[in-house]
This record gives C-alpha cells, structure tokens and sequence, in this order.
C-alpha cells in the first residue's frame, strides 16, 4: 500500500525483500514471530482517513467542547489562561525543536541543549535558587519527586504536608508515596492557612520534609517565614515548597525563605490550558542537593577547538546509567513545554513579568472585594491573596454554576469535593486577562442568581 | 555571522518584548505585607520581541531533527511526526480547553480520550488502558504501582522481586526502585533471547513479575514468550510489556494475546506524535480484566451517549499526576490512528522491519553483528572489529555520522553487546535514504581501516565539535551568572 506517510514504493519493497533472499514480507514476518502469537485477525479499527476527513473529523470533536476563548473563564486550581505573546507558538513550531529527541548527541542538538541551560537558569533567577533541572511532567508529579528525593537525602520517610497544597497535588504524593512505604501527614488549615501549631507538633526527627504551597490552593499569600523556621524542629527536615512561577513577580521568591526545594506548575509561562496537558513542571534546589536531583541537568563546557557549547551532565544520577540506582526514572523532561515556559519568560523580561504578576494582584483583589461586597456572598478566609480567591454562598453552588454558565462565565472551582465543610464554596481565579467590565458583568451575574 | 550568545547577553535596560493592557482597576496598595513582597526583581533579560525570535530561530538551526535529516536512534523510533497532528491539537476546542469545565463543555474531549482507549486496548490486546501517565518511564512506574496493589490486594505483599532481562532499558529497574521493589536480572541466551533456565531458577513467591520488551532491544522476537509467560504466570507473578518496541508488531502479535498482564505504549514513538526535544511524552498503561480495579482515577466511561469521568474507584492506585494526562498529545495520536487505520498500522510494522533487515544485512559485511538472524524493527550492530583492528571506537565512528548529516544510532546499549550500535530506521524513511546511510558506513568501515586518526577527530562540521563532558560534570556550571 501506498501512503503519504510512508516513503517506500511497492518496488524498493520487493527490491529490498530480493536482497535479503526472501519473496515476501509474511516470510520475514513468519521467520520471527512464533505461530501460537500471531494476530490472525485484522485489527478492529474505524477505516482509515484522508487528511481532509481527519482535519474535518477532528474538528467536528472539537467543536463539540467549548473552550474558554468562547467565555470568560474564572478557572484556575494550578492551571490558569493566561496571555501567552503570539511569538511563543511560532518558536515552539520551529519543527527543528518538535522532531528532536533528548539531545543524546550534544554536537548537533546545541539549540535543545543550550535552551534548557537558559531555562534552568530563568528558574534559578525567578526563584531565587541555586539549581534548577530541565524540567519534570507537571506541578503534581514535581512535588512527588521531590518527596522522594527529600526522603532519600535525609534517610528519613515521614513527610509533613500541609492541606492548603493543591488536592490533587497531594493525591499524587500518596500515590508514589504508596508504592515506596513514606508516611505522609497532612495538616489541616486554620482560616485558609497552615495551622502552625499543628505543623510543629507533627514535626520530629524522622521528618525527611515540610510541604507547603504558596500562594496556596485558596489563592492566599502564607507567610513563609515562619513556616521554614519549623525546620529546626526536626533533625535535617528540608522545606518544600510549591509555588506560581507568575506570582514571583511580586511575591518573595523561596529562595530567600531557607526553602531547599521549590517546583511548582509551569503552564503559566506560556502554555496554552490545553485539558490539563502536556504542560511542565519545574524543580529547583539547595547546591547541596544537586546530586540527589531527579531528571535532566544541562551544564556548559567547551568543545576540542574551546568554544562554548552544552552537554547532559551529572549523568550518573540517571537510569540509564545507574539503572537501579538512579536518583528517579525519569527519563525525557518536557522539553518542548519548557521551551515554551523560556521563550515566554524572555519575552516579558524582567518588566513583564512583574507587570503581569502585579495584574493578577490586583485583577484578582478588585474582583474579591467586589463579592465581598454582595449579599448571599462572603470572603471566608482572611489572608492577602494573588490570583486566586475562596468565595462562600448562601446558596447551592451548582446554581450559580447554572445561571452564571448560561451568561457565558465560568464562575470558578467548586471546593466541596477536596475539603470537608465547604459544600457552597468556590475557588475564582483571575488572570491578566480579564478585564474591569467582565468582572463587574460577574459580580452582578452572582447577583442575580 | 552566526550568533550563539546566550540570551542573558543580548539584554539592554528598559527593552521589551511584550505588551499588556494597562491596568484597568484602581490600583490599590498594600495588599501584600512587606514580608511578603520581593525585595529584587528576577533579572530576566530585557529583549525586544524580534530579538527573541532570532534567538531561537538560530538556535533551532543547530539542532538535528527527524525533518532535516535521518535520525535512526534506536528504540526511541524517530518516525516523521504528520503535521495535520499539529494543527488538530491546536484547534481552540483542544487547546483552550480548562480541566476543571464541567463534562457537558467537554464531551468533545471526552468522546475522543475514549475512543482512543478503545484503540489502544484492540491493539495491545488488553482490557482497559489509563491515559494519565506523562511518559514511558512514568507509564512503568504506574504498570508497576498497579501490580503491587494487585498483589496486596491478594495479600501477597511478600513478593517484592521483579525480574528484569540485562537487555532491558534502563528505565525498567529504576522505575522498580522507585516503587520500593528489588529487581533481579538475568542473562539473555547466546540467541540474543531471554535464558528461559535462567528464569526458572529465579522463579519463586517473592516474585511481583517480569518486565519485558517484546521485540527486545537486540531487536529480537521472544520466541519462547508464551512459555515465559506460563511460568511467570504459574508462579504466581505477572507479565509487564515495555511498549517502547511496539513498532514492529502491530497487527502481528498482540502483547495481550502473548500473555502480558500490564502494557505502557509510547504515543511519541509509535504513534508519530513528536519527542519534542525529550517530552512531551505520552505513555498510556493498558491491563487485563483482573488489574481493571486499580487503574488510575479518573477514568473515563460513558452511558447513554453521555462521557464522564469516574472518581468512585475505591481500589484504585490513585492519581499518578493532575488531570487526565497530556491530552494534547492524546490528540495526536488518535488523528495518527485514524488516518493509518488496522492496514496501515500493520503496512507500518512491515515497512519498519523490512527496513531494519534491509540495512542489518548490508552491513553485516563490514561490521561485526553478535547475533546475526532476522531482527525485527531494529538491530543492534558493533563496532568492535574496528575497535579490535583499528583502535576505532563506536563512538568515533558516530561521530564521524555527524559529518554526513546523519544522527547517530543508540550506543553502548544494551550492554551486552559490545561497541553497540542500535540501528532503527523506522517505516518512515525511504530505500534510497538508506542506502545512502549504507554507504557512509561503509565509507566510515573503509576510513577505520586507511587513516583512522582522522576519524577519531570527527566531527569537523557541526555546530560544535567534541565536547568535554569530564570536565562538565567535574566543574558543574548549571546556570548563567553575570561575570562579577
């Protein structure tokens, strides 16, 4: 068969078969496969398509969802819309970049190589840390790895973790924590905030780690300070924290808080919300915890002739070194989603990025006052917040929803599912992206309902 | 003049490369108490918008990719990535999708991610597949979750061995570890297969399972698979299926019809969805009936003609990372399916595994082959003749591949093969492509022999030559930092 994907002709197929003194492919296919685990059958798949059918096929699927473009979205809970400057999916186009593969070959994968040592340094400069590796999966999976990675570096296997760290963040933690025996505590909130006293009783000797979020799941600024002090209640407990990459434009970074290891959701850099995925997580440590890092590490070094170029390093961490031993098995990054988060990061420059973060603050804290001020509304919790807002009701959640979805909003998360006692509750975001007459045109939509 | 500054040396005060609305609130202060507040700015680079771009459009001019040139690194099958796959995944009913929109806005997406599970299930043979793994190696570590939890759920929490062949990647015993199981290996036979003595003598009822890769990594189909199989099965263990080889099987062997219990595919190596530099990935987990219950939440099921996402899964592993995996990717793959549809598929593994042999067996005559028999997607070659009679090495013969636009093979793996050289052209690259590789390795065969000093320099033409990779982890330099 012929196909625009495949390149071989029925004549270089047979040629091909004549050099290997063989008259057809089933002989070739009979001499390796054993017959008791051959597929006789034909697989039961829809007829193949023309590019036209697809392209309409998948547009019909497509047309189907409504994506937020065609409403005013107050969805956020670690993926928020957010601007994203037209020249970010021109240079993730860039078919040079998408084709590639880990860059295994250091001397003609320089673009690849020298783009995440860019990028492994924009995280370093936003955060404040030493360190940072190429990228992980997601924000989820960072914080899981990052656990393990804590546990491993103090020989320790309890991990304290606060219930302000985004829900499905700390389903992921449980998960991997499952598999390899650590004991997670979780602590409650007190208004919408770490309940410290209970974070320091839960601390001892055996704590590997601290696990915070900031700002956290209820949108609200913790006080760090604090927290990280609660590290000498342990022996060599270490602080995780989890943070919005846009909200470091205005917050304190962790790198000046003691935090020995800050990751966080990279989609807001520059990711479209794409369904939840493909998006990036980012990770970044101590110096000290370098050799203990998962995933890839990108380091400069000079070529034979002395010129300037980027290679894979510390690579006896990884598994395909150290197999069992290695630091994780984590083997490609998401290169193209850090690309993206790069690109977007030296776009908004130094100025950008404070810029969008101070939008957000104050977008989000004009749109919190102005539902605090609405009857059958309140603002339950109390700290100051950057993007993000609880926001309780007097009335059924899944109401408002109703209401507010016909008039073309999305009003937002609702909390009940993740945390006892808030069954009315939900979380609104609010990004760069909105505007004063939207959010006026929400605040009276909540109104009306 | 080619320019590789780093973008941190491009930047000027006061130059951007954005715009934003300016703030239409009124702006209101201390909202944040100083505590809180960053003291100094993040010193990222001050670029205009054009700057930015050229950056990386020279920087994209250093890479090899699958669209400029032959790229037959093996086992990552560096296929041609269709660009309709691109342009679909764009389409704003995908890409601005929000994942916590209720499921009556997203029926679309749903209807889609079912489907393809449907796929996927016909053609691994397996019962039911989970989307939500980011990777391969992501995907193992959640097949190896859902075999632990299967085995306590039976109350066999003791076996805690996992068998793995020493031509296994690298990723399958790390990902053992990382799920707090011991890994034993064992050797493969002098076919290149795995030692089925071997097994038996490791076979007991501390054993969670075997992980494998069928073809294997030398290429090869496990002929003794179905016996494997029962053994492992007889004693009480379960059967992984590494899917990073499915290239060379479709619509001719399915791993469930083999007897695998647990299988993770590599969208982006079979399914034509791009590597993207390394990630993003997609390494959906398919399983047989017994293992259903402890698939990831949620998953995705329909009644009536409606899709919804399934959280009430009490037995469950839990989530492996947020959301439902990388959808966009998910996307791509499903328009690849349809468009290959079952005959393509199969014309797929046919033309990749001819394509394999075509090139195994013209170089067999200037390079050592360990085991020299049919292979199937991929083969794996040695440079250890020239390394015995010319002091060559593998990695100075890939090196000179650079020279003629070529992205070298897989080397040095599996380790069992010496000098190895692990060659997989995939179905995507046309006779006459390899024959021109064919030619320079023998070209490169013939230079080991007449002036191999010479070749030891190699590469001369790429963006950089030889790196110093010693003194790079020696010294680690991680990041750029302004010169004091």
């Amino acid at each position: 068969m012929n196909h625009q994907f495949l390149p071989n002709n029925e004549e270089s197929r047979r040629e091909m078969l004549e050099s290997l003194g063989l008259s057809s492919i089933e002989e070739l296919f009979g001499c390796c496969i054993p017959e008791n685990v051959r597929f006789k059958g034909s697989l039961d798949l829809p007829k193949p398509l023309s590019e036209l059918e697809a392209r309409r096929l998948l547009t019909q699927i497509a047309n189907v969802n409504k994506p937020v473009s065609q409403m005013v979205s107050f969805l956020g809970g670690g993926v928020a819309d957010h601007y994203i400057p037209a020249a970010v999916d021109h240079i993730l186009s860039r078919s040079e970049f998408y084709t590639a593969y880990t860059p295994y070959q250091a001397e003609v994968s320089q673009g690849t190589l020298q783009n995440i040592f860019e990028f492994q340094s924009l995280i370093c400069m936003l955060t404040g840390m030493d360190v940072a590796n190429a990228s992980m999966y997601d924000g989820a999976s960072a914080l899981a790895e990052a656990v393990l990675m804590a546990s491993s570096a103090t020989r320790q296997d309890k991990i304290v973790i606060s219930q302000t760290v985004n829900p499905q963040y700390r389903e992921t933690v449980q998960t991997y924590a499952d598999a390899t025996g650590l004991e997670i505590v979780e602590i409650p909130h007190k208004d919408g905030q770490t309940d410290l006293d209970a974070m320091e009783k839960a601390i001892d000797d055996k704590t590997a780690a601290i696990a915070i979020q900031n700002p956290n799941f209820f949108g609200i600024i913790e006080d760090p300070f604090p927290i990280s002090k609660l590290k000498e209640k342990g022996k060599k407990t270490l602080l995780i924290s989890v943070v919005d990459p846009l909200s470091l434009g205005v917050i304190v970074p962790p790198g000046d808080y003691d935090c020995d290891i800050a990751l966080g959701e990279g989609q807001p850099l520059g990711n479209p919300i794409s369904f939840g995925g493909p998006h990036l997580g980012f990770f970044a440590a101590k110096e000290n915890l370098i050799r203990r890092m998962p995933g890839r590490l990108i380091g400069q070094t000079k070529d034979v002739d002395g010129k300037r170029g980027f290679v894979m390093t510390l690579q006896t961490r990884e598994q395909h070194i150290r197999r069992h031993r290695a630091t994780s098995n984590i083997c490609t990054n998401q290169a193209l989603n850090a690309l993206g988060a790069a690109s977007y990061l030296n776009l908004m420059g130094k100025e950008g990025i404070q810029e969008v973060a101070q939008q957000c603050l104050q977008k989000a804290n004009y749109l919190k006052d102005k539902i605090e001020a609405l009857p059958g509304y309140s603002i339950p919790f109390n700290g100051p917040v950057f993007k993000e807002f609880a926001v309780k009701a007097n009335r059924p959640f899944e109401e408002i929803q109703k209401v507010l979805v016909e008039k073309g909003f999305l009003p937002g998360i609702h909390l009940q599912p993740y945390y006892d006692g808030m069954d009315d509750w939900f979380l609104v975001c609010v990004t760069e992206k909105r505007t004063r007459e939207e959010m006026d045109r929400f605040a009276a939509g909540l109104e009306g309902v | 003049m080619k320019d590789r500054d780093l973008i941190f040396e491009k930047t000027r005060p006061g130059k951007k490369g954005y715009s934003l609305p300016e703030l239409d609130v009124p702006q209101k202060e201390n909202i944040l108490p100083e505590n809180l507040q960053r003291k100094n700015p993040a010193p990222l680079p001050e670029v205009a918008e054009g700057e930015v771009l050229r950056h990386y459009i020279n920087l994209s001019q250093l890479n090899h990719s699958v669209d400029n040139g032959f790229y037959p690194l093996g086992s990552c099958t560096m296929k041609y990535n269709p660009k309709i796959n691109e342009d679909v995944a764009r389409l704003p009913g995908f890409a601005e999708l929000h994942p916590y929109q209720s499921e009556d806005m997203v029926q679309g997406a749903l209807k889609l991610m079912a489907e393809l599970e449907k796929y996927l299930c016909e053609i691994g043979g397996m019962d039911r597949v989970t989307l939500q793994p980011a990777a391969g190696a992501h995907g193992e570590l959640t097949g190896l979750m859902l075999m632990r939890a299967y085995h306590k759920h039976r109350g066999q929490d003791q076996r805690k061995k996992v068998i793995i062949p020493d031509s296994g990647h690298g990723t399958n015993p790390a990902s053992v570890t990382m799920c707090g199981y011991d890994t034993v290996e064992i050797p493969s036979d002098d076919k290149g297969c795995m030692d089925l003595e071997a097994l038996k003598e490791v076979l007991d009822d501390k054993v969670a399972g075997i992980m494998l890769t069928n073809p294997n990594t030398l290429g090869f189909y496990e002929e003794n698979i179905s016996e494997a199989c029962r053994l492992v099965h007889e004693a009480g263990g379960l059967l992984y299926y590494d899917g990073a080889n499915a290239n060379a099987i479709m619509g001719y062997s399915r791993p469930g019809d083999m007897g695998f219990d647990i299988l993770h595919f590599n969208l982006h190596k079979t399914f034509g969805t791009p590597h993207g530099g390394g990630g993003p990935g997609s390494g959906p987990v398919g399983v047989k009936e017994k293992l259903v219950p402890f698939l990831p939440t949620p998953m995705v099921e329909e009644e009536d003609g409606k899709y919804f996402f399934d959280y009430d899964r009490p037995q469950s592993i839990g989530r492996v990372r947020s959301f439902y995996g990388n959808f966009g990717v998910l996307v791509k793959a499903f328009t690849y399916i349809r468009m290959m549809g079952a005959k393509g598929l199969k014309q797929v593994s046919e033309d990749a595994v001819l394509n394999a042999n075509y090139i195994m067996e013209k170089l067999s005559k200037s390079y050592y082959l360990k085991y020299h028999r049919n292979c199937m997607h991929e083969f794996v070659l040695s440079g250890k003749k020239q390394k015995d009679e010319h002091g060559v090495t593998t990695t100075d013969i890939v090196k000179n591949l650079l020279d003629h636009g070529i992205h070298p093979p897989t080397v040095y793996f599996p380790l069992i093969v010496e000098e190895a050289m692990m060659i997989e052209p995939t179905e995507t690259e046309s006779k006459e492509t390899l024959d021109k590789f064919i030619e320079v390795m023998e070209k490169i065969a013939k230079m080991a022999e007449e002036d191999p000093e010479k070749l030891k320099g190699a590469p001369y033409t790429t963006p950089v030559r030889r790196l110093d990779e010693a003194g790079a982890a020696r010294n680690p330099i991680l990041k750029w930092e302004p010169e004091e």
